[in-house]
């Protein structure tokens, strides 16, 4: 990095330019760190592999998720095993248990990801507002932050959820809302902690217009707890539509595949037949494990007291 | 101490009232008419007119937020569309139970998770600190009614050692003197009744304090690995102090500050698990009681018990705050 950068501080295009950013600069070190840790590399794995399953569920699948077979031998006490046609059997409602496996991958990806990015903007949004604006906007915008983060999450996406009503779109939104707190708070911490700082001073004195220094100069350098805080929102969100549909809120479609309405319709075969609960909870369970393995390496990797 | 106390409780007002004004904004964001969702399925004209009369619905809005404010300070949380009980009343009969079940769940938390996240941070690198690293991460992701789930499975099919559902077992004729089922029976004397109840909560108590636990041990691992790296340990050893002493006054004291804030700020993550650990162990406390709620989607019970799990929350943070004082005297409170 030159001597006019390091004075001005980390490197901070306006524009994306991932060869400028990576020349030796914090993303560049930070993903040499993320290969050589072995949590991060299993996070990835664990990731990369719902991904794949998520976006080829067309192809890995062996049947179509949602539509129970003719004849399936579904009984009120058990439910038929593994078969050449269906490798895990079916479940209760007749269906391939690995096809609604696999697109219950699709499902959460979906939701995750929607959830996850509305969240983000929404918390962005009252983030930058809070943290780059400062006073009265600030306090005010904080208050509401902080009357939000006094309701669990769970609770609060219920809330949102009952007034949205039974909709695919609510769970997502329902998700989004409880998240928006999170982010709001980190981006003003994170910005304020880079408002103080000498690079930002210098910009400032440079006669740099208020809005350019915090969207080109304080939004980027504060973007590195919010992508950590991203990647474990996803393994909340993952959680969370599976417990939304436990507590009968979630996308009420026999159609769609979900993890979490999969555990909940094998609550009443508990005892027969526990595989149909442990399925899917393991896959809710890995996958969320995934994704908290590989942002906690993320946020490792990206602090600057690690950094050798 | 006491200007403290009073100023903390008087910071707590615009909070509440933010959360007041957010509720009812809430309840006028339904669908339908405020009536009819606090009716549910017990709407007929006659009782949409009666609760229109009663919360005011047919005045202005400003006048209809000041009614509810006023029921709100007289504790009229409104009355569940499910049953017609009052909603207060419904929340203290059945309180004891999740407080019982909550405090097993931290009990069960901070007994495990502050000597493993200690042990964790003495051998870091190691092969139990890898173990615990990685198992409270296990811990975080894992779904709490999956968990509960899997408990229920394991002690109801293979392993019948302990029960998986109710708070008592209904064979014994125990009294109940304060709803706290474990302590009626230390009051009573009636000790099979309080070890049996104490029995019912193991399995509700694990299934609860596994993430927080988890997060304990990640939390108290952190800190007592910063405490060990600073200069006043290495004088603590270097002048000769005890091992034993050292650990305990001059690492896990100030340790500790930021476990209890951790422990402080679990609250609202029990009161929400509560809701899917009590139903599936049928425990009749509130968190099955906003289960049924949900389901049915009666919003009084609902509204009420965000205002009131926000209250608790509030209360044991400041409680946490008041903690401080006690374990760091360098805190001043004031």
């Amino acid at each position: 990095m030159t001597q006019v950068s390091d004075a001005l501080g980390p490197a901070a295009p306006t524009t994306p330019d991932p060869d400028a950013v990576g020349s030796g600069g914090l993303w560049h070190s930070a993903w040499r760190r993320l290969r050589r840790n072995p949590a991060a590399i299993a996070g990835a794995a664990i990731v990369a592999l719902f991904l794949l399953v998520a976006v080829f569920a067309p192809l890995i699948a062996p049947g179509q998720p949602g539509v129970p077979l003719p004849n399936s031998g579904v009984t009120p006490s058990s439910v038929p095993g593994p078969s050449p046609g269906h490798p895990l059997g079916l479940d209760s409602p007749g269906t391939d248990l690995l096809t609604q496996l696999v697109y219950g991958a699709r499902q959460s990806l979906l939701i995750g990801v929607v959830s996850t990015a509305l969240g983000l903007a929404g918390g962005a949004v009252l983030g930058v507002l809070a943290g780059g604006l400062g006073g009265w906007v600030d306090v005010v915008v904080m208050r509401v932050v902080d009357i939000l983060l006094s309701i669990p999450s769970l609770l609060l996406a219920v809330s949102v959820a009952a007034v949205l009503g039974q909709r695919p779109v609510s769970v997502m939104i329902a998700i989004a809302v409880a998240q928006v707190p999170i982010f709001a708070r980190l981006l003003r911490g994170s910005m304020l902690a880079q408002r103080g700082s000498d690079y930002v001073l210098a910009v400032h004195s440079l006669g740099v217009r208020r809005r350019t220094v915090v969207m080109s100069h304080l939004l980027p350098n504060s973007l590195g707890p919010v992508i950590v805080q991203a990647t474990l929102t996803l393994a909340t969100a993952i959680i969370e539509v599976a417990a939304l549909s436990y507590l009968g809120l979630g996308d009420s479609n026999p159609s769609t595949a979900e993890w979490g309405r999969m555990l909940v319709n094998a609550q009443s075969r508990l005892s027969t037949d526990p595989h149909l609960a442990l399925w899917p909870g393991f896959c809710i369970a890995v996958t969320a494990l995934g994704f908290t393995l590989f942002g906690e390496a993320l946020r490792e990797a990206l602090d600057p007291k690690g950094r050798k | 101490m006491l200007s403290f106390v009073v100023r903390r409780l008087l910071l707590l007002v615009p909070v509440l009232a933010g959360l007041v004004v957010l509720l009812f904004a809430w309840l006028r964001a339904l669908p339908g008419d405020p009536a009819r969702a606090l009716l549910g399925q017990r709407a007929t004209p006659a009782s949409i007119a009666q609760v229109n009369a009663a919360y005011g619905f047919d005045q202005p809005l400003p006048v209809q937020f000041v009614t509810y404010v006023g029921k709100l300070l007289r504790g009229d949380l409104g009355s569940s569309s499910a049953t017609g009980q009052p909603v207060l009343q419904s929340f203290l009969d059945r309180f004891p139970a999740t407080i019982e079940l909550a405090l097993a769940a931290l009990v069960f938390a901070v007994a495990l998770g502050v000597p493993l996240g200690y042990a964790a941070a003495r051998r870091a690198g190691g092969a139990l600190d890898s173990l615990l690293v990685g198992g409270s991460l296990l811990g975080v992701t894992i779904p709490v009614f999956f968990l509960a789930y899997l408990l229920k499975i394991v002690f109801s099919q293979w392993l019948p050692l302990l029960p998986t559902s109710g708070r008592q077992d209904p064979r014994i004729d125990a009294t109940h003197v304060t709803g706290f089922f474990v302590l009626d029976g230390l009051l009573t004397r009636e000790w099979d009744a309080s070890l049996d109840a104490l029995v019912h909560l193991v399995l509700p108590g694990i299934a609860l304090g596994t993430i927080p636990l988890a997060i304990i041990v990640r939390i108290t691992r952190a800190s007592v690995l910063e405490v060990l790296g600073e200069d006043h340990v290495r004088t603590a050893r270097a002048k000769g102090l005890p091992r034993g002493l050292v650990s305990r006054r001059h690492v896990l004291r100030n340790a500790l500050l930021p476990v209890v804030t951790t422990i402080g700020l679990q609250t609202g993550l029990l009161f929400s698990g509560a809701v899917l650990t009590e139903s599936v162990f049928a425990i009749n406390g509130i968190g099955s009681y906003l289960f049924q709620a949900i389901s049915q989607l009666d919003y009084a019970v609902l509204q009420g018990f965000i205002l009131f799990i926000a209250l608790t929350y509030a209360l044991v943070n400041l409680v946490v705050d008041l903690l401080y004082g006690v374990i760091d005297p360098r805190v001043r409170l004031s």
